[in-house]
This record gives C-alpha cells, sequence and structure tokens, in this order.
C-alpha cells in the first residue's frame, strides 16, 4: 500500500527526515512513535503533499504509484486521508458544506459522478448516527467552537464519508479526555478494514491501547531506528525513548 | 510568502464572462455635456416642462461644483466631454411595447446575461418564484415584463421615462426628495441627464407579489449610464427589489453615475439588494466601470424599514454609501454589503444611518475582501440626532485579505448628539490561513474552491440576507471575482 524509500525531506533549509524508510501492506495499522522533533509531523505533512515540505531525495509508493509531485487535493483523491492534531475552524462554512465540498470535488478529480443533496444527505446521515456525531454538528461552522472531543469525531466522520485507502492519524490523542480518546478510537476502529492501512503518529502509548497497531515503528533524528511489535510501546513507557533509541543505536 | 499563497497567485485569470459587446446599432447623442445635450436628453424622452427645468437647474449648479476627492481613490481625472450622455438601440421603437415589439437581437442580448425576459419561460420552471424584470440597455428600457399581473394588485412598475408621462404627480413628488439635486457632485450630474432606470410604487397595504429587479446593461462605447431609480412603499406595504449590472470588456473606463432613492412610509418595508458586476477592469487596471453612485432610502414613516444587501464585485472604481435616513419613530436601517476588490480595483464603499426619530435603529454588516493590489476601504457615518431618545446602532465590519500586496481600510464616522444612544462598533481583519487552504487541499478541494469556500464563509451572515435566487449566483460570482490574482 505504501513504501517509502530513503526519504529526505526539508523545511526551510534545514533537512529534518534523514532516509526514512517504511512498508505498510494493505489491511495493517502501523504506529510511529518517536521523542519531540524526530520528524514525526514532518512525515504525515510530506504523505499529505503540504508545501513546504521539500522531498531532496528518496521515493514515496502509494498504491503501486509515485506521488511525489502531487499537490495535496490529488493524493487526497487516491486515498490518503490526514487526520489532523489541531482541527481547523473554516466560520461561516458549515460541516455539511464543507463535507459535501470535499466528496465531490474528490469524486470530480477521480472522474466519478458527484453526489446530489438528496444523495448526499442520507449518506451523511447515517454515518454519523453511526459515529455519534449530532445533526447539530453538522449544521455547525466547521471545528468553530468544537470541544476537543466533537473535533476528532468530525475528523473521523471525514474519513468514513471520504472512503481513504490510507489514514494518517496525527498525534489523534491531543486534546482528548480518556472518554473522548475512547469514543474516537471506537469510530476508528470501526473503520478498520482488510483494504485499509493506517499510519497512527503518536507521542504516547496510551493511544496504542485503544487502536491497536499491528507493528510500531520508532523514528529518531528523522528515520526509522526501530520497527516491532506492539509490545515495544510498552518498552517505551517504562524506560522512555532515550533508553529504547540508544540501545537500537 | 508562503508556497501556498504562491500557487494562488499562480491561477490563471478566468475571463470576465459578461464581456461580450452585442453589434446593436445605437442613436447617440452627440459627444460631450452641455445644456444642448441635457435638451436632447429631455427632448428624447418627450419630457414635460418642470422635468427639463429640473434637470437645467441641475446642470447649471453641476458646472459650479467640485468633484469629490475625500475617498481613498486613485484615477485620473475624468473628462466629462469625452463621453455620450445618450445611447439607445436604434430598432428601439417607442413606448409601450410588448416582448413582440422587442429587437430579436437584444433578446438575444439577454439571453446570453442569463436575465428571463420571456413571462411564459419565467413561469415554466415550477420551483422558480416569479421575477419581473425591467431591462434597462444603455439609456433606454428594452422591455419591462410582468406589469399587468402587477397592475391588478395596483402595483406600478415600469420604467421611469413611462412614469414620468403616466403618473406624473407621483415623480413630480418624490423625484429627488431623498436625494435632491443638489447633494453631490455625481448626484447632481444625474439629476441634469439621467436617462433610464424604474419606477416603483406599491401601494398602501399591498405585499408586492413578486421579486421586481431591473437589470442594467450597458453596451455602447464611450457611454455613461446615468441610471435613476426611485421606489416609494406606501403604508403597510413591502417590496423585495433586486438591481444587476454587468459591462461589456472594454479598454477605456466608463462611467456609471445612478441615483436611487427609497421612500418608506409608515409600517413599509423595502429591501433592496443589488448584486453589482460591471467590468472590473483587466488584472492591470486598464479600463473597467467608474461607479459613482448615490442610493440612499428615506424612512419617511413610523416602524418603516428599509434594507441595503450589496454585493459588489465589478467596477474599477466603486464610490458608493447606499444611505438610511430613520426619521420615523421605531424606523429600522440595515446595511448588509460584501465588498470584492481584485487585481487594481479600488472599492471606498459603506453607508450612512442618520437617527433622527426616538426608539430608531440601525445594522450595519460590511465584508471587505481584498485580493491582487486592489484597495478597499470601508467608509461609513452613524449619526444620532439630539432627538433621537433610544437610538440604537450595532456596526460589524470584517476584512479579509489575500495575498500580501492589498489593502483593507475601515474609516467609521459616529457622531452622536445623545447621550442615552447606544452605539457599537466591531472590526476584524484577518487572511486565508495556509492551515485552512492546507485543511481544504487535503481533502481533495482544489485551490480556487477552497478559497471560494472559504470566503463564502467569511460573507455568510450577508449572502443569507439575498433573496434565494440572488444568493446562488452571488455564492459563485464571490468564487468568480476572486479566481486569477488571489495571493
Amino acid at each position: 500500500m505504501l513504501e517509502i524509500n530513503d526519504l529526505h525531506v526539508k523545511v526551510g533549509e534545514k533537512e529534518i527526515l534523514k532516509g526514512l524508510n517504511l512498508k505498510v501492506p494493505a489491511g495493517e495499522v502501523h504506529a510511529i512513535m518517536g521523542p519531540n522533533g524526530a520528524g514525526k509531523s514532518t512525515t504525515s505533512y510530506t504523505l499529505a503533499g503540504r508545501a513546504g515540505y521539500d522531498v531532496t531525495s528518496g521515493s514515496i509508493n502509494f498504491g503501486g504509484e509515485e506521488i511525489i509531485g502531487l499537490s495535496p487535493e490529488e493524493r487526497a483523491a487516491k486515498g490518503i486521508f490526514l487526520a489532523f492534531q489541531y482541527p481547523i475552524e473554516i466560520p461561516g462554512v458549515s460541516t455539511l458544506n464543507f463535507l459535501k465540498t470535499a466528496i465531490n470535488a474528490q469524486a470530480r478529480l477521480r472522474g466519478e459522478k458527484e453526489l446530489d443533496a438528496a444523495q448526499f444527505l442520507r449518506l451523511v446521515r447515517a454515518t454519523a448516527k453511526e459515529l455519534n456525531v449530532s445533526e447539530d454538528m453538522l449544521k455547525r461552522p466547521l471545528n468553530v467552537g468544537f470541544s476537543g472531543g466533537e473535533k476528532k469525531r468530525n475528523e473521523t466522520l471525514q474519513m468514513a464519508l471520504l472512503k481513504p485507502k490510507l489514514c494518517i492519524l496525527d498525534e489523534m490523542d491531543s486534546g482528548l479526555d480518556i472518554d473522548a480518546l475512547k469514543l474516537v478510537s471506537e469510530g476508528v476502529n470501526k473503520l478498520r478494514s482488510p483494504e485499509r492501512s493506517f499510519l497512527v503518529i503518536t507521542h504516547y502509548q496510551r493511544l496504542l491501547d485503544y487502536i491497536v497497531p499491528d507493528v510500531i515503528h520508532i523514528l529518531s533524528g528523522g528515520k526509522i531506528v526501530l520497527s516491532g511489535d506492539k509490545t515495544l510501546a510498552l518498552q517505551l513507557e517504562q524506560n522512555g525513548y532515550d533508553a529504547v533509541i540508544n540501545k537500537a543505536a | 510568502m508562503s508556497e501556498e499563497a504562491e500557487t494562488l497567485q499562480e491561477l490563471a485569470d478566468r475571463k470576465y464572462k459578461y464581456g461580450f459587446v452585442s453589434d446593436i446599432e445605437s442613436d447617440y447623442a452627440p459627444k460631450g455635456l452641455n445644456e444642448d445635450i441635457v435638451r436632447f436628453i429631455s427632448a428624447k424622452k418627450n419630457e414635460p416642462d418642470w422635468l427639463l427645468d429640473y434637470r437645467l437647474d441641475a446642470f447649471r449648479r453641476w458646472l459650479k461644483m467640485e468633484e469629490p476627492h475625500w475617498a481613498k481613490l486613485n484615477y485620473p481625472k475624468i473628462d466629462f466631454q469625452d463621453a455620450y450622455y445618450y445611447a439607445a438601440p436604434k430598432n428601439d421603437s417607442d413606448k409601450p411595447k410588448t416582448l413582440d415589439d422587442v429587437d430579436p437581437e437584444l433578446l438575444k442580448v439577454y439571453a446570453k446575461l442569463g436575465i428571463p425576459l420571456n413571462e411564459q419561460e419565467a413561469l415554466a420552471g415550477v420551483q422558480q418564484r416569479k421575477i419581473a424584470v425591467d431591462a434597462v440597455f444603455d439609456s433606454v428600457s428594452v422591455v419591462t415584463t410582468f406589469k399587468e399581473e402587477l397592475s391588478k394588485v395596483g402595483v406600478i412598475f415600469c420604467p421611469i421615462s413611462e412614469a414620468v408621462k403616466d403618473h406624473p404627480e407621483l415623480v413630480k413628488k418624490y423625484l429627488g426628495s431623498v436625494v435632491p439635486s443638489t447633494d453631490n457632485y455625481y448626484a447632481t450630474l444625474n439629476a441634469a441627464v439621467f436617462s433610464e432606470g424604474s419606477f416603483v410604487y406599491i401601494p398602501e397595504g399591498v405585499r408586492c407579489p413578486m421579486e421586481l429587479s431591473t437589470y442594467f446593461r450597458i453596451n455602447a462605447a464611450k457611454s455613461g449610464q446615468f441610471e435613476r431609480t426611485l421606489i416609494i412603499a406606501d403604508k403597510g406595504s413591502y417590496v423585495s427589489y433586486l438591481e444587476g449590472c454587468t459591462a461589456p470588456q472594454r479598454d477605456e473606463n466608463q462611467l456609471h453615475a445612478a441615483v436611487v432613492e427609497l421612500v418608506a412610509h409608515d409600517d413599509a418595508e423595502i429591501k433592496y439588494s443589488t448584486v453589482q458586476n460591471w467590468y472590473p477592469g483587466d488584472e492591470n487596471g486598464k479600463g473597467g466601470i467608474y461607479n459613482f453612485v448615490t442610493k440612499r432610502g428615506d424612512c419617511r414613516g413610523a416602524r418603516s424599514k428599509i434594507s441595503w444587501t450589496q454585493v459588489e464585485t465589478g467596477s474599477s472604481i466603486t464610490w458608493k454609501y447606499p444611505s438610511c435616513i430613520l426619521r420615523g419613530d421605531n424606523s429600522v436601517g440595515e446595511f448588509y454589503s460584501i465588498a470584492i476588490a481584485n487585481n487594481a480595483q479600488q472599492a471606498d464603499t459603506g453607508t450612512k444611518m442618520l437617527h433622527l426619530g426616538k426608539n430608531t435603529s440601525s445594522r450595519i454588516v460590511s465584508k471587505g475582501i481584498s485580493a491582487g493590489r486592489a484597495q478597499n476601504t470601508y467608509r461609513g457615518l452613524v449619526s444620532v440626532h439630539a432627538k433621537a431618545d433610544g437610538a440604537r446602532n450595532f456596526t460589524q465590519c470584517d476584512s479579509l485579505l489575500l495575498g500580501d500586496k492589498c489593502g483593507a481600510h475601515t474609516v467609521p464616522y459616529i457622531q452622536s448628539r445623545n447621550p442615552k444612544a447606544i452605539l457599537e462598533h466591531e472590526a476584524t481583519t484577518s487572511k486565508i490561513s495556509d492551515d485552512q487552504l492546507f485543511y481544504c487541499l487535503s481533502r481533495g478541494i482544489p485551490t480556487e474552491e477552497a478559497v471560494a469556500l472559504i470566503v463564502n464563509g467569511f460573507c455568510r451572515e450577508v449572502l443569507q440576507q439575498l433573496p434565494m435566487e440572488f444568493a446562488v449566483e452571488a455564492q459563485k460570482l464571490v468564487g468568480i471575482s476572486l479566481e486569477g490574482s488571489v495571493g
């Protein structure tokens, strides 16, 4: 599904990713953990194609295709979805309007038929119900005045509606109390399927209690220094990043 | 500048959709402006002496007046002699007329502009509400639809030149009663040379059964358009009126100097909406309409209400301050505005709310969007008279900047002579953030669509004020107006 080879990425003049290698097969959930400044957010923004994250060498193969050079919207249409650490507020634009614009924009980019208003509403209402997103939230301006939990549930709703092949969850647990975290994780787990891969980027182990990964990678100094199964997270929790990274080195 | 902003700037220019010129043979007044031209226009319209005198008086005053320069607008000196003050399609026979009498070439123009002039067709759409249209082409009205149906309930809707003949008592009583011919340089010029516009009278207690609208089209080269519109809502009546404007794409500037007067009697309400889409000039500021407009509503009666909603996207220069005189006790004035200035456009627009009566209230919501190298100024006055006990005003001015070469300016004047008046003013200035843009992109929404979405969100409060048929159009227009030089 996703194969990153020897990826080097600069932000401004500074090289952040220094030879990242990563392989996420279809249907698997991979977690990337790492200390502050390791390049976690850079990894997610680079995959989503954000301007200002310059790939200087390496390759990103997604679904058998090189995606470096594609615009963010093209990547989105091909099935890459980034759930934001801090979802962005757009005043005056209702969540419904935003969702419809996004779904139909992707359909257009893929050369598919757009949904009409009735089809769209049916789809959104059904999906929202499943993910505990209230009708009221759909009508409010996107993320404006949303609680931390509402924002993340809204990200999950978008994910469910846009049906991506690869979901990148950037620090999904930021700003969530334990109940909200459970609720959001439940939503994410409902979306797991054999055709869909997840890349869960997190600083803390606690998220991985709820979204259980197949593989954990430790990112440090711009590259993956250690990979292992879910027990790796527990080692980190007990010994800290320094000890585990030093041992690996 | 961020890369996303650069991408924005790179977006290709979408051409002005209504910039076509129609090959319609026209009758012109001789070029230039003098008393003979004023007489020529009056004669063309077969006007009574009192109106010719009104024009001549205004013209003589105008000669002694100075062009105002207090607005934040930069443009070369206008040569008032280098323009035609009257242009009319040649085959346009004298009124009255029906659609069958209209030159088919003219009908084609309106079809191309998407204006429904055929009453049957307008009726065909099931969910579409009826809209009566007065189509003004250069200096004359081509046709006015649904006149008969409206007259059944006593509503008069016709070109103003026709009203002068058929309803002289009303025109005489109200013309210049809100915007006197001495008002300002452009209003005085208009009083001297106005050629066409609409006249609306809603009788006592009547709720106008359909939306009324006037569609202004400038076609002839080097011609000015001097629209004159007069709307009177008698006691307890209601009317919603829409105005739209477009012009061909030309290299030289053309002048549009309009005067619009509204009068609302006791318990009457007038809702006046404008979607102004005059040719804005090219990306370097060449060509475009100079739009110098005086619009004023008089809430003459108690509990009357006048609401202005404007979406200003066109014109190279906009100088326009739709205002309300809140004379009647408990009267209400509203001003909702979206002003978009892109490329080299300059807009200086706002409102005046003059509180004279007791318990009068006004609300101002202004959304200014600047892009390219444009300058966009909100200029407003809220004034409370000493006797206006219980006066209230709420003003909100929001500016959105796209890119780093444009400017947004807010110039609010507040004068209160009543210590108990309650006046509130809120203002914000913001930019579309890279985060907002990237968030949209990452969901598959391309840049242009994302900008349109965010800007429409910014304007939502005002767009909601528009009648539904116009709101959809206006939303699209907001997107189109910003295509090109955002960045």
